[in-house]
């Protein structure tokens, strides 16, 4: 954020019946915002309120000076009169429009005449290295392509706030390397606010400044990448980030979970922490270690998942837990669902952080 | 037309069905008359003119011949003289124009020569109470008032051609109606000043319309013919029918009904 | 299989009074008949009314089915309904109701005469009208099954670069609709130029005026079914040429 205060300052309400979005969002001018959270947990409806796509229930939405909605003082901004662009998650590309007539529709909506938009439109287009697929049609155009011609008429009109709904879901794997990476380069040249939606972590961490995560419609956790891969306060940030996550109550180096089970951790703490470990931490031994003070216990093979190079073993017992093992140790132990296996993890491994 | 009612297994179906007329089959009840007796169901076949005067004919006929039935279909005269020649099956058609007549003869379905048996008028009519005061056909263009004709096609308009013809007035219509009776709709709705109609029709709308007439009218008279159909299976009744409607009773009906005597 | 025996049937029943018409055609007497002025006369009115009619139903029903179709309102299951009456409504009936409000005593014609001298009935305005009405339905039925399945996320990317309801409408709705109006239109021109009923009604018949070919053909019949066989070849052949070339080129199928 810089000294000139944020870009885009907003409260964002909406009651749907059942459904209630409750987030407070603000970005600065260059800032990129991702917005994350599990199916169902209001991120596009946030994305749509910001477009006026949907009106506020309550709240306020103020973007570069302008209050665009606000329903206490019966504010109201339609979507055409508001200074943003958006990238949607299946493009929408104008069928019937050329890639260079796709991009050029936003600038001739917003004043300029039909050579102008398309100079800006070929401009545009050059930037994302298309200038040879400017006549083709969307249906002609490769799924890396649509998006980066999709990305091209969402910043043609030089908005204030960009938006973007999981811009890479609709691409394969490979693609999605190679376009995320461009993605990346001209987000850091836009020089409004972005607010990326998605679902997918890796997006998050490599194109955004911040993230605010929304469980249920409301903020579970905002900061940087570093602090929330750090200090999980969800289970689904946990999953999200790839740590076993528990929550319980520290008096110094121990901690007794909420269902009873004690652990202890390098740290030292006293009351309500959040306690977390990577997979990687945990190691599995067919009867009971001794040994060096660590936390042990007796679990239950409940799946096995290639991840990465590695096998991850999920256990029950006193707690759930995800364990990272080699193959050539799974294959040691003879790990297979159903078998009864003892956890270890050691103190040091363990990163305790207060709950409040 | 409830109850008018036509025998199935009509041929000319699709002409029907072209020119929009009603009509259903039920032949269940047809049983051939003993000859020379006047019984059983007869099938007459009427010019939309005759409507109402043959509709009081038949009720009349049926109660002076208990056990006879007749069941009648009104329609354009040239439609069901093509009826007719398309293998209709029918027992009498009385027909509005000659000419509908003499294509039924020249096909060879007559059973002997048509009769005439009534004449109808050409009037003019205007709306009731006359506002533009109307007295012969020479005011009609005098006036510059809109004035709906018969087509050509159907009797009411060759009459009018000839009335016109004979009056030498030169008279440009607005339309030139499909019938007699969409001509005097018009003028019932007020948006024609005055149509060239049978002083019968005239008669049936008093309410609404004024019947003019005029001297070329005499030039304009139109005759009804009637003849017995040469494939009739009930032919004493249908003769005896042809008398009735020649008879003083038939006759009555028919000039209270605005015909004159032929 | 158990369709095939149906759907040829059902073929033969909409083919077999074509071949009637045919078998009954007075082939040697075609060719002047065919290049009667009257014959010409007639054809060439019913195509230009049957084609500003349909230009008048693009006009005024294409906004209609939007309506329809993307509007919430109290009571568009009445309108929608409403639309559709032309279809049921006998055509007859249908003139004879579009002269008690457009005639010279009806509830806009008199105003209209009154106030600017012009009456309808009897014009050939009056039968691009009577076309209009009976058409109408057709078009509004066809494109608003289009834009009912037209994406609208469509046009909530293009209020996101800044256009407008009607800007929205004009270049981006009805591009992505155009193969259901083409064949809406189709449908719309080929039941225009066959109107007879409310035409001869609202109309009346005056050649070179008000005489469409299916007066023609029905006038015809009072005296000549040769003439009107002739003259219904005549129609049937222009609107299937013309019928099937729209189709391949306006809907791309």
């Amino acid at each position: 954020m810089t000294a000139a205060g944020p870009l885009l300052d907003a409260h964002l309400v909406v009651d749907r019946g059942g459904f209630l979005l409750d987030l407070p969002l603000t970005i600065g001018p260059g800032e990129v915002v991702a917005l994350l959270g599990p199916n169902g947990a209001g991120k596009t409806t946030a994305l749509r309120a910001l477009a006026g796509l949907l009106p506020l229930s309550a709240g306020h939405l103020t973007l570069a000076g302008r209050e665009l909605d606000h329903p206490g003082r019966r504010t109201w901004t339609p979507t055409e009169h508001r200074p943003i662009g958006v990238v949607f998650q299946e493009y929408l590309l104008f069928p019937h429009l050329s890639a260079l007539d796709n991009v050029a529709f936003g600038p001739r909506r917003r004043g300029l005449d039909r050579q102008q938009a398309r100079q800006r439109a070929a401009d545009w287009l050059g930037r994302m290295g298309l200038t040879e697929h400017a006549r083709r049609k969307p249906r002609q155009l490769s799924g890396g392509q649509a998006q980066r011609v999709a990305l091209a008429r969402a910043l043609a009109v030089e908005p204030a706030l960009l938006l973007l709904d999981e811009p890479l879901a609709a691409l394969d794997a490979r693609t999605r390397l190679d376009t995320r990476a461009q993605l990346h380069q001209h987000l850091t040249a836009h020089p409004g606010a972005t607010l990326l939606v998605t679902h997918d972590p890796l997006d998050a961490l490599v194109l955004a400044d911040r993230l605010v995560i929304i469980e249920d419609g409301l903020v579970v956790q905002a900061g940087t990448a570093a602090t929330i891969t750090a200090q999980p306060r969800t289970d689904y940030v946990a999953r999200l980030v790839g740590l076993n996550l528990y929550r319980g109550r520290a008096s110094g180096q121990r901690i007794r979970l909420t269902d009873g089970f004690g652990l202890t951790t390098g740290d030292r703490h006293d009351g309500e922490v959040f306690v977390a470990f990577p997979p990687s931490a945990v190691a599995l031994h067919p009867g009971q270690p001794d040994g060096s003070p660590r936390n042990t216990w007796p679990a239950t093979i409940t799946g096995v998942q290639r991840h990465g190079d590695n096998l991850r073993i999920q256990l029950t017992g006193p707690i759930e837990v995800a364990a990272d093992v080699t193959p050539a140790a799974a294959a040691q132990l003879r790990l297979a669902p159903g078998q009864p296996v003892w956890a270890a993890v050691k103190a040091a491994e363990t990163r305790a952080y207060p709950a409040a | 037309m409830s109850g008018v009612r036509l025998r199935t297994a009509l041929a000319a179906v699709t002409a029907l069905a072209v020119l929009g007329l009603s009509g259903c089959g039920d032949d269940s009840t047809g049983r051939p008359a003993a000859a020379g007796r006047i019984d059983g169901q007869l099938t007459v076949l009427a010019a939309a003119s005759l409507t109402e005067s043959f509709t009081r004919i038949g009720q009349d006929f049926e109660t002076a011949h208990p056990g006879v039935r007749v069941i009648l279909t009104f329609a354009g005269s040239s439609a069901l003289a093509n009826q007719i020649n398309e293998g209709a099956p029918a027992d009498v058609f009385a027909s509005a124009a000659p000419a509908n007549m003499a294509a039924v003869i020249e096909a060879g379905n007559g059973d002997g020569d048509p009769v005439t048996f009534a004449r109808n008028q050409l009037v003019i009519a205007v709306p009731e109470g006359n506002p533009d005061a109307v007295t012969g056909l020479h005011d009609l263009t005098r006036l510059g008032a809109k004035v709906a004709l018969c087509a050509e096609q159907v009797p009411c308009g060759a009459v009018a051609c000839r009335a016109l013809d004979a009056a030498g007035v030169a008279l440009t219509p607005v339309t030139l109606e499909r019938d007699v009776k969409a001509a005097l709709a018009k003028v019932r709705l007020g948006e024609v000043d005055a149509a060239l109609v049978y002083r019968t029709d005239v008669r049936a709308a008093a309410e609404d319309v004024d019947g003019i007439e005029f001297p070329e009218s005499a030039e304009a008279i139109n005759e009804y013919p009637i003849v017995v159909l040469k494939d009739t299976a009930n032919r004493p009744t249908a003769r005896a029918f042809v008398e009735y409607v020649r008879s003083d009773a038939g006759r009555g009906v028919l000039t209270a009904a605005g015909f004159q005597a032929p | 299989m158990a369709l095939l025996l149906p759907a040829a049937l059902g073929l033969l029943f909409l083919v077999l009074p074509l071949v009637g018409l045919l078998a009954r055609a007075p082939w040697s007497t075609l060719p002047q008949r065919l290049t009667e002025p009257a014959v010409l006369t007639a054809l060439r009115l019913s195509m230009q009314t049957a084609t500003l009619a349909t230009l008048l139903c693009l006009a005024l029903g294409v906004p209609l089915a939007w309506l329809l179709a993307r509007v919430r309102f109290p009571g568009r299951r009445v309108v929608r309904a409403l639309v559709t009456v032309p279809l049921v409504l006998p055509p007859v009936v249908g003139g004879v109701a579009l002269l008690l409000v457009f005639g010279r005593r009806g509830l806009v014609g008199s105003w209209l005469d009154a106030t600017f001298g012009i009456t309808l009935p009897f014009t050939t305005t009056a039968v691009v009208l009577a076309e209009a009405f009976v058409a109408m339905p057709f078009l509004i039925i066809a494109v608003e099954g289009a834009l009912r399945g037209a994406d609208t996320r469509y046009e909530e990317a293009a209020a996101t670069l800044g256009a407008g309801r009607w800007t929205t409408f004009t270049h981006v709705t009805l591009p992505l609709v155009a193969p259901g109006v083409a064949a809406g239109a189709v449908l719309c021109w080929a039941r225009a130029l066959g109107e007879f009923g409310a035409t001869i009604t609202f109309a009346g018949n005056y050649p070179g005026r008000t005489q469409t070919m299916p007066v023609a053909v029905y006038l015809a019949l009072e005296t000549d079914l040769e003439a009107a066989i002739v003259l219904s070849l005549i129609l049937l052949t222009v609107s299937v040429v013309i019928l099937a070339s729209l189709r391949d080129r306006w809907t791309g199928r």
